[in-house]
């Protein structure tokens, strides 16, 4: 049975629909991921995850039981916002211990062992500023932290009353690159160690990637995909998640043969090109015969090498621009009109304008159904 | 559309819990009721009946004299005129502090707001003895050119609009100023590159921005002139503004007169903010840039221009300050020897000794400071109970309403705020439990507290407006509940901002004539009474010293005020 799982959840916004019928399955230990462009719905989702938001239609169940209707402060769950919304008039200390002076008070009213629940709050906050490395930070003024200091902070307010899950919305999204990278694998490894259940919200697919056990791709309030980062990658089940998760050629292309042979036959709408994808037989059993649909390659995938050969999958091209970043270098190709991007190591002996061959591998091309 | 960004809706989940709402409503539908609705309802059913009958009759009679419609024509006149002079006054002010760096900028910039904390009827009396016809200047300039007569008399148009621009302009210095603080310096610096000259900078990208500061500052001018009634009581001469009508009339018993011109005098000032409002609306800009350059103040470079700025800051302040010096002078002379001299001939602290030893002189210190403070405290519990109604996101219908009634009591003079009460409470009637205010204590805590509510309401929502709402949804998450959040988050957040409202209402209260006059009874007279029957006995002295303590108590009140707003940012 999975911990927390969202049954046809809908949402909206006087005419926008913020959400519509999301279905989500977490489970217990898993680091799930929301990912999608701003305003496709994930915050909202996160949210009504929280009880920020009730939602319009749909359940959520947390451990079997039905808390939709459940206030936030009866969920018992952790949140780090993405302004981390610590609380200015309160010092470290005090913000950490928010969360389990709130849960004493609901738990044993605050006249019961009053001594005990202090001590106890004293060691629990301690131990989530040494979780988050700030142990000599307690006595400080928020406002004096620098920003990856307020979003341990922040973590560490989370933490401490010991979530049932956790849930990040966007958390890194104010920091610089550098210590993005860091704090994400710090995160990582902090729940990892606590053994805790987290939702993690973000627009940056790396960053999702490098964290998440499983990610839902959001598009205009629907889920699109849910999968683990590689197959996410690998197999896109349409042109939303193919476009929004790395770069992708998409080529629009009619089906030459109507025969079951895995090895099928297209020709490119741009260009005339004959290209020869590797589909499964489900595939094609959903795949229109007479009508354009469209293949995708990565740009990591083509192989570009000189010389003349037109055959199926290997192309002749024209180098109309070289780009160079860093560690790789991005060629963008025009072939009789097919415009291609391919991504090499080294741009040696490559130029703008020259002739070169580009091949597309058979089972690296993809199939994403109509265009 | 502001309601789909979910970051920025309240959500539903945290209204209040449903018993607290329904108390609060309670209260609030209340005190609109019997506190706005109802009096002022009371007045205009006054004005539109006569003998028992519903009837346009008297109404247009009154309208019909002409008396009463050349005052409601100089009561705009003069309004409108002070918007000008005051505008004319303190935009070029803010601009010269807010702009540039010279020596002493900061101490001119603070004295430049002063006489914003001058409760109106010291400001006359400091005039009067400052430049009136028997004043310091007036008899400085007949001794030295030998004349026989005062050289001018403070009377008239001339006298009250260089008052009121004196007393008002602030309004134009302080928005202007927190203005063109707020202006992204960047788009300025973006304008240059692209080619504009000062000029057009100015015109095309600074005034437009700066256009809701600048119907602010109108608006606020424009509705205290209008409700403006010391100085034409003191000096107006024969500029016969409404307010001053309207008391006449009461003076006379004229009741119907009187509560016509309140309706006329509530009408144009409604109308005026409805005005305003509107053309605000369409002038709002919301900044687009993500991160702002922060301005730097020009330094004068040119030693000519420092002197200039410098000498006319100094003179600037010394021109500010001289009605006060003036006050605190005349506090130390004895009464009734000052005549003919320029100067008071002799001094004393007789004056302040008085007003410490006798038992009506202290009364008169202690009414205000409890009738101020009842008010303001009374203010600040029922902005947080409005507040919390308004702010959970319940039906906007409502809220417009609740806010726009709120409101009323702050556009309407403190005349018509008086008057409306005493009308309302001022004879036995089954809808009021038949309870006569007219002539209790309370009278002026509910009068004061009406006047200065939407003040402190307004400083409250404009905190909470500031206030981050996910630090309330963090504290939800967490485990907090409704009460342990307000107490916990919300209250320490908005205490700040909230108080320093509620001492500014006390401040006010501390001065108020205008309400004061028309309804206070011998157990709570007020300091402004005190100060206005020793000017009628010309007890000059006496009445300055009042002034001056006056003054002090406010001084301390902000600059407490001024603290508490700086620990909050």
């Amino acid at each position: 049975m999975p911990l927390l799982s969202l049954n046809s959840i809908s949402k909206r916004f006087g005419a926008t629909a913020a959400v519509a019928d999301v279905s989500i399955t977490v489970e217990e230990g898993e680091f799930f991921g929301l990912l999608g462009p701003s305003g496709c719905g994930k915050t909202t989702t996160l949210r009504i995850v929280a009880g920020l938001e009730s939602p319009d239609a749909g359940a959520v169940e947390f451990a079997g039981q039905d808390i939709t209707s459940l206030a936030p402060e009866q969920r018992g769950f952790g949140m780090v916002f993405q302004n981390y919304a610590l609380f200015p008039h309160l010092n470290v200390f005090e913000n950490v211990a928010f969360g389990l002076r709130a849960r004493g008070a609901r738990s044993n009213g605050p006249t019961v062992r009053e001594g005990s629940l202090q001590l106890d709050i004293k060691t629990k906050v301690q131990r989530a500023l040494e979780l988050v490395q700030l142990p000599e930070f307690d006595k400080r003024r928020v406002d004096e932290l620098s920003g990856g200091q307020q979003q341990r902070v922040a973590i560490a307010r989370a933490i401490a009353i010991e979530p049932a899950l956790l849930l990040f919305d966007e958390p890194l999204s104010n920091l610089d690159v550098a210590l993005r990278q860091e704090t994400r694998q710090e995160l990582r490894a902090l729940v990892n160690r606590l053994n805790l259940t987290a939702v993690y919200v973000t627009h940056d697919q790396e960053e999702a990637f490098a964290l998440c056990d499983r990610i839902a791709v959001m598009s205009d309030g629907c889920v699109v995909q849910t999968g683990p980062p590689r197959e996410l990658y690998e197999q896109p089940a349409n042109v939303k998640v193919a476009k929004f998760l790395g770069r992708n050629n998409l080529i629009r292309a009619m089906r030459l043969t109507s025969s079951n042979d895995p090895l099928t036959r297209f020709k490119t709408l741009e260009g005339g090109h004959t290209l020869t994808a590797l589909a499964s037989h489900e595939q094609l059993m959903h795949l229109p015969v007479n009508k354009p649909i469209l293949l995708a390659i990565r740009p990591e995938a083509i192989k570009i090498s000189k010389g003349t050969a037109p055959e199926d999958n290997r192309i002749a091209a024209r180098i109309s621009q070289i780009e160079f970043s860093g560690a790789t270098t991005t060629l963008t190709l025009d072939a009789n009109g097919l415009k291609l991007e391919a991504l090499v190591l080294r741009a040696d002996g490559l130029q703008v304008g020259a002739e070169c061959v580009a091949t597309l591998p058979a089972d690296q091309i993809k199939l994403l159904g109509e265009g | 559309m502001e309601t789909s960004d979910p970051k920025r809706r309240r959500s539903r989940r945290f209204a209040l819990p449903a018993h607290s709402k329904l108390f609060l409503l309670l209260i609030v539908a209340l005190v609109l009721l019997y506190g706005v609705i109802y009096p002022n309802a009371r007045v205009l059913i006054g004005a539109l009946q006569l003998e028992g009958h519903w009837s346009l009759a008297n109404f247009l009679d009154v309208l019909a004299q002409r008396s009463v419609l050349e005052s409601a024509i100089t009561s705009v006149a003069v309004s409108v005129l002070t918007v000008l002079l005051c505008a004319l006054v303190g935009v070029p002010l803010a601009f010269l502090f807010e702009r540039y760096s010279f020596p002493g900028r900061r101490i001119f910039a603070t004295l430049a707001a002063l006489p914003l904390v001058l409760p109106p009827l010291v400001g006359t009396v400091a005039f009067i003895f400052l430049c009136g016809e028997s004043g310091i200047l007036a008899r400085l300039v007949q001794h030295v050119f030998h004349l026989t007569r005062a050289p001018w008399s403070l009377r008239g148009w001339g006298a009250l609009l260089l008052f009121h621009t004196y007393t008002m302009y602030p309004f134009f210095y302080v928005l202007t100023g927190a203005g063109l603080q707020r202006i992204d310096a960047g788009l300025a610096e973006a304008a240059r590159s692209l080619g504009a000259s000062r000029w057009r900078l100015l015109t095309r990208v600074t005034l437009p921005q700066l256009t809701p500061s600048l119907i602010a500052a109108a608006l606020l001018t424009f509705m205290t002139s209008m409700a403006s009634f010391s100085a034409p009581l003191l000096f107006g001469g024969n500029v016969r503004m409404l307010t001053l009508e309207i008391f006449n009339a009461r003076q006379r018993g004229d009741a119907g007169v009187a509560l016509t011109e309140t309706v006329l005098l509530a009408m144009i000032s409604l109308a005026a903010l409805i005005l305003f409002q509107r053309y605000e609306g369409t002038r709002r800009f919301v900044a687009a840039a993500m991160k702002g350059t922060t301005r730097r103040r020009l330094p004068l470079q040119s030693g000519k221009a420092r002197l200039l700025a410098a000498g006319g800051g100094i003179v600037f302040s010394v021109v500010l300050a001289l009605p006060i010096v003036t006050l605190m002078l005349v506090s130390f002379s004895r009464d009734g020897l000052w005549t003919t001299e320029t100067l008071p001939p002799s001094y004393t602290v007789a004056n302040f000794v008085r007003l410490g030893a006798d038992a009506d002189a202290r009364s008169v210190f202690v009414n205000s400071i409890l009738m101020a403070g009842i008010a303001a405290i009374a203010a600040l519990i029922w902005s947080f109970c409005v507040t919390a109604l308004t702010a959970t996101g319940e039906s906007k219908r409502w809220k417009r309403l609740t806010n726009l009634l709120v409101l009323i009591p702050w556009a309407l003079p403190g005349t018509v705020v008086a008057l409306s009460v005493a009308e309302a409470y001022g004879q036995n009637n089954p809808l009021t439990g038949s309870y006569i205010l007219v002539g209790t204590f309370w009278i002026l805590p509910v009068v004061y507290f009406l006047r200065f509510m939407p003040l402190v309401v307004r400083a409250v929502q404009a905190s909470m407006e500031q206030l981050d709402r996910t630090l309330e949804e963090a504290a939800g998450v967490l485990g907090a509940s409704w009460w342990r959040r307000f107490w916990r988050v919300r209250l320490p957040l908005i205490a700040p901002g909230a108080l320093a409202g509620t001492l500014l209402a006390f401040v006010i209260g501390l001065g108020e004539y205008v309400a004061s006059v028309l309804v206070f009874t011998p157990g709570n007279r007020p300091v402004s009474i005190a100060i206005a029957s020793s000017l009628r006995d010309f007890n000059l002295g006496t009445a300055a010293a009042y002034g001056v303590v006056l003054i002090a108590m406010i001084t301390i009140a902000m600059v407490a005020a001024g603290r508490l707003e700086q620990s909050s940012g």
